[in-house]
């Protein structure tokens, strides 16, 4: 039985509107100045540049407790905030805090320099991951346990798994 | 940091062999150990090496912005290891004996890199895969899962056997001699945690190859490189090697001495093991920088080095591991999922898909095995790196087309061997999908580099970034480029370590840097004349240094005169020595200007990192912007004395060659010394003495890694009075030589620049 509090580690990913429009190299300097400015509440380390991975992790932001990355998965480009370590609160206090971070993320890398009047990112479509195959495996039983949360969270959102068993648990939250 | 770390255990508890499992248990136990204060930072240093938890670049909680260097401000102030903090993320290397995975070992890399990593699993150049990012905390979970899949880390890293190498399509060579992979497999798990194998000063790396001509596994680069052999005795053939010892790349690389022409199969392994013990205990141990055991093979000479190795041969306590596994060998093949089949492109052709991309993916990527009717499959990983979805997709393939017989490979790619031939073009669409159908394998567009600056400490360049770009550059041209530069390889080092293995390139690159009116400026060793055929052949050597932003512009110029004043048929190789490295270095010495940095910043920046480029912590010079100091004009002027050697070693000079090596490191000293006391002596050793008692005994010369090894080099060079006995010994004066010119550039630009400020 998966007790949705005892879940941690959650993602969010949230798609950008126009990726042609975007040049993945401009978010090195963004990063670079992130680090340098202290701009997250995470201790942020590095920036690690995977633009040559084909539909890989783009260009990621590490931080000590989170990473954030202009992730180019799957062929589909969003600003996706991965919380490493463990928090306390209930599993919505969690989900509040990773959409939280994802979305200020997004506000302030529309803002951005490079990006500013060209990145715009959809803010109707969310996905939602749990990065840990042992606590939330991508099975019925996990779907069963925080689909009440989720869609709770994401009030008037059609709410959809995603994935084959070997993903990590994901779903979509996305805007009637 | 993962909140499923205490449940791994119990989940997988009859999954991990009970022996991986109790070993677990004790690297846990040393953790927690070391967090009660229990074990000293040395020893857990050691510790954790050898199960393949490794450090990364800022894990001393320092990081540079460009500007200046800030405090990272870790949760805790516990350290793993000397100056390294114990929340500083690291990097975990996973050992994968001969390159060999299946498909459930694949899938748990995908899961392992997404759930503790940065979503990409990196094929190094020894067939391991590393994760970067790593929490010490995560690491016994992630060695459980891997053990859950029959996969250790055990002495991945550290004063160990390393990983295992083998030729990736050893077994379904057309050239091989017999099919290595059960010999690789055997001695790889015979040395694991060997007591004979745990008290080397430094790792050892052992490779197997099939044959004698292709590159293979890079045998002669290797402590223990064995190529596959056969000799008739008593009117049988017999199955043996023709082995050779004490090679290697790092600071000071050293073709490996042939330690016997034929030794028999049923002897590999004791050789092996008798090879440890006299390594392990006539080895340097207090030095870490002449501890390989090419050093000691240098020092007793092959001669001696054998006679001890049979010495200790004959008093080995017999082992019946030794032979036990020969009785498979006959039936350990590998066989394939499906009968063999001749591709016909009509036939077997997908409705809708692009023939002309798979005829030209066919070219490069698809070797046509011994067996009749099935061929082998690189996958081209761009820089090693594969994401977990492509990885899900390569098992998945591997379960579809063969019976999950994929390897990694030195070149930073995976073989998908017993393909049925007929089953080719599907087997293309199924990788496009995942993009993973580069038509890239084996071409100068695949370009081979080590970590560098992106994760690891020891970089100083970006030999990612460049070789990022280098492959952007040279894929764009793919459809134009002429076959003779198609087939030429770029291996790329952040460092004089050589990881990148750049000795063995047709064109190989090493991360350095220049100080430029006190800036410090990135740059890269141009090294040419390389072998990587012929299991590494011949080591190229350095000809200059090249600002990092212009190695594009130097490929593009070295390979434009390959081609334009080529011979027909003439190698790479052969038109480099033709035309000369003199008239080389002369093609690029326009190239090796750094513009101001008023005029052009950008050569301050590295590929792929916005910040202003430093080495270490150290900031701006005081004396930016000003003028070029006596010291700059005698470094450079070394450098070139150093070069002249090379000339005349390739001459066949090589007593000239060393005398010259050694008057560069005479000269370079001569520089520090002038450039700290506005005067220095003339006098040879009234140089070294002085220089020893400013620069070696206080330190100020010392490289933060390496410490004083390359004033070590200076010193022995001075004993010998400038003399080598060989070629050999001269080619490695010469590298020696060229490295401490290096560090007398580092040391001026610590000495000439404003140690910055450590801002909390």
């Amino acid at each position: 039985m998966i007790d949705p509090n005892q879940v941690q580690h959650i993602n969010i990913k949230i798609f950008v509107e126009n990726p042609v429009a975007i040049d993945l190299a401009d978010a090195i300097p963004v990063f670079h100045n992130w680090i340098k400015n202290s701009v997250c509440d995470e201790m942020l380390v590095d920036v690690a540049d995977y633009r040559h991975v084909p539909a890989g992790p783009g260009v990621l932001l590490i931080g000590h407790q989170a990473n954030y990355s202009l992730d180019h998965r799957e062929g589909r480009l969003g600003l996706l905030y991965n919380r490493k370590d463990a928090l306390p609160g209930t599993f919505r206090d969690r989900l509040n805090q990773a959409f939280g971070a994802a979305l200020r993320a997004t506000e302030l890398l529309e803002d951005e320099p490079p990006f500013r009047g060209k990145l715009k990112f959809n803010r109707a479509l969310t996905e939602v991951f749990v990065n840990d195959r042992l606590l939330a495996p991508n099975t019925d039983e996990t779907w069963q346990a925080l689909k009440p949360e989720i869609q709770e969270y994401f009030p008037g959102c059609v709410v959809e798994r995603l994935g084959e068993p070997r993903d990590l648990f994901r779903v979509s939250a996305t805007t009637r | 940091m993962k909140a499923s770390n205490p449940f791994w255990k119990p989940h997988l508890a009859d999954r991990v062999p009970s022996q991986m499992a109790a070993e677990l248990e004790v690297f846990e136990n040393e953790i927690a150990l070391k967090k009660q204060g229990k074990i000293e930072d040395r020893v857990f240093a050691e510790t954790r090496l050898r199960r393949g938890a490794y450090g990364q670049r800022y894990d001393n909680g320092q990081r540079s912005d460009g500007q200046t260097t800030k405090k990272l401000l870790f949760p805790s102030e516990e350290t793993k290891g000397p100056n390294t903090l114990w929340d500083a993320p690291g990097m975990q290397r996973i050992k994968i004996p001969f390159g060999g995975l299946d498909a459930p070992q694949l899938e748990m890399l995908a899961d392992l890199c997404e759930e503790y990593s940065d979503g990409i699993a990196h094929i190094t150049t020894r067939q391991d895969v590393q994760l970067h990012f790593i929490h010490i905390d995560d690491t016994p979970s992630i060695m459980r899962r891997l053990a859950s899949v029959g996969i250790t880390t055990r002495e991945a890293c550290g004063n160990a056997v390393r990983n295992v190498t083998a030729c990736p399509i050893a077994g379904v060579c057309r050239e091989q001699v017999f099919d290595v992979t059960p010999y690789a497999k055997a001695i790889a798990y015979f040395m694991l945690g060997h007591p004979d194998a745990q008290a080397f000063g430094r790792k050892f790396k052992i490779s197997f190859s099939g044959c004698k001509d292709n590159a293979c596994a890079l045998a002669r680069l290797h402590d223990f490189g064995a190529i596959a052999a056969t000799r008739e005795i008593n009117g049988r053939i017999r199955r043996g090697f023709e082995l050779w010892v004490g090679g290697g790349l790092g600071p000071v690389p050293q073709q490996a001495r042939l330690f016997d022409e034929f030794v028999p199969e049923e002897e590999i392994l004791p050789i092996g093991q008798a090879i440890a013990r006299v390594f392990a205990r006539l080895g340097e141990k207090k030095n870490r920088n002449t501890a390989r055991i090419k050093f000691l093979v240098t020092k007793l000479g092959i001669a001696e080095f054998k006679r001890l190795v049979m010495e200790e041969r004959q008093i080995l306590p017999y082992d019946p591991a030794w032979t036990a596994f020969l009785k498979s060998v006959p039936t350990d093949a590998e066989l394939p999922l499906k009968p063999p089949s001749l591709l016909q492109i009509d036939a077997a052709w997908p409705a809708n898909s692009d023939k002309a991309n798979f005829d030209r993916w066919r070219a490069t990527n698809v070797y046509s095995q011994r067996q009749a009717g099935y061929a082998t499959v690189t996958i081209a990983l761009p820089l090693g790196d594969i994401t977990a979805t492509q990885l899900r997709a390569v098992a998945d393939a591997s379960r579809k087309y063969i019976k999950e017989t994929v390897r990694s490979t030195v070149e930073q790619n995976l073989v998908l061997r017993w393909v049925s031939e007929a089953d080719l073009p599907a087997l293309f669409e199924d990788l496009k999908k995942g993009d993973l159908a580069a038509a890239t394998a084996g071409t100068v567009m695949d370009v081979v580099s080590c970590p560098g600056t992106d994760t690891c400490k020891l970089g100083i360049a970006s030999s990612r970034g460049l070789a990022s770009e280098l492959r952007t550059r040279l894929t764009a041209q793919n459809h134009t480029m002429d076959e003779a530069i198609r087939g030429l390889r770029i291996k790329i080092s952040g460092c004089f370590n050589s990881c990148g293995q750049h000795h063995v390139s047709d064109l190989g690159f090493y991360g350095v840097s220049r100080n430029k009116n006190g800036y410090t400026v990135p740059h890269f060793q141009v090294v040419l004349g390389g072998e990587w055929t012929h299991n590494a052949g011949a080591y190229g050597l350095a000809i200059g240094a090249v600002p990092s932003k212009r190695i594009p512009e130097t490929v593009e110029r070295i390979t434009g005169r390959y081609l334009a004043q080529r011979s027909v048929g003439e190698s790479f190789q052969a038109f480099v020595k033709r035309i000369g490295k003199a008239e080389c270095k002369a093609m690029l010495d326009d190239l090796m200007q750094v513009p101001s940095h008023d005029l052009d910043p950008s050569f301050y920046t590295d590929w792929g990192d916005a910040r202003e480029f430093t080495i270490g912590d150290l900031g701006v010079g005081e004396c930016a912007g000003e003028v070029i100091t006596p010291i700059d004009f005698a470094l450079v002027a070394c450098e070139r004395e150093v070069f002249e050697a090379q000339l005349s070693l390739d001459s066949g000079q090589f007593e000239k060659a060393a005398a010259m090596a050694y008057e560069s490191m005479l000269h370079g000293a001569q520089a520090l010394l002038k450039f700290k006391f506005f005067f220095a002596p003339e006098d040879a050793d009234k140089i070294v003495a002085e220089f020893r008692a400013q620069f070696y005994d206080t330190e100020l010369f010392f490289d933060p890694f390496v410490r004083g090894k390359f004033a070590q080099d200076f010193f022995n060079a001075h004993d010998d009075g400038g003399r080598a006995a060989s070629p050999e010994s001269a080619h490695q004066l010469i590298e020696q030589a060229q490295l401490f010119i290096e560090a007398c550039y580092s040391c001026y630009a610590r000495m000439s620049a404003t140690p910055s400020k450590v801002m909390a």
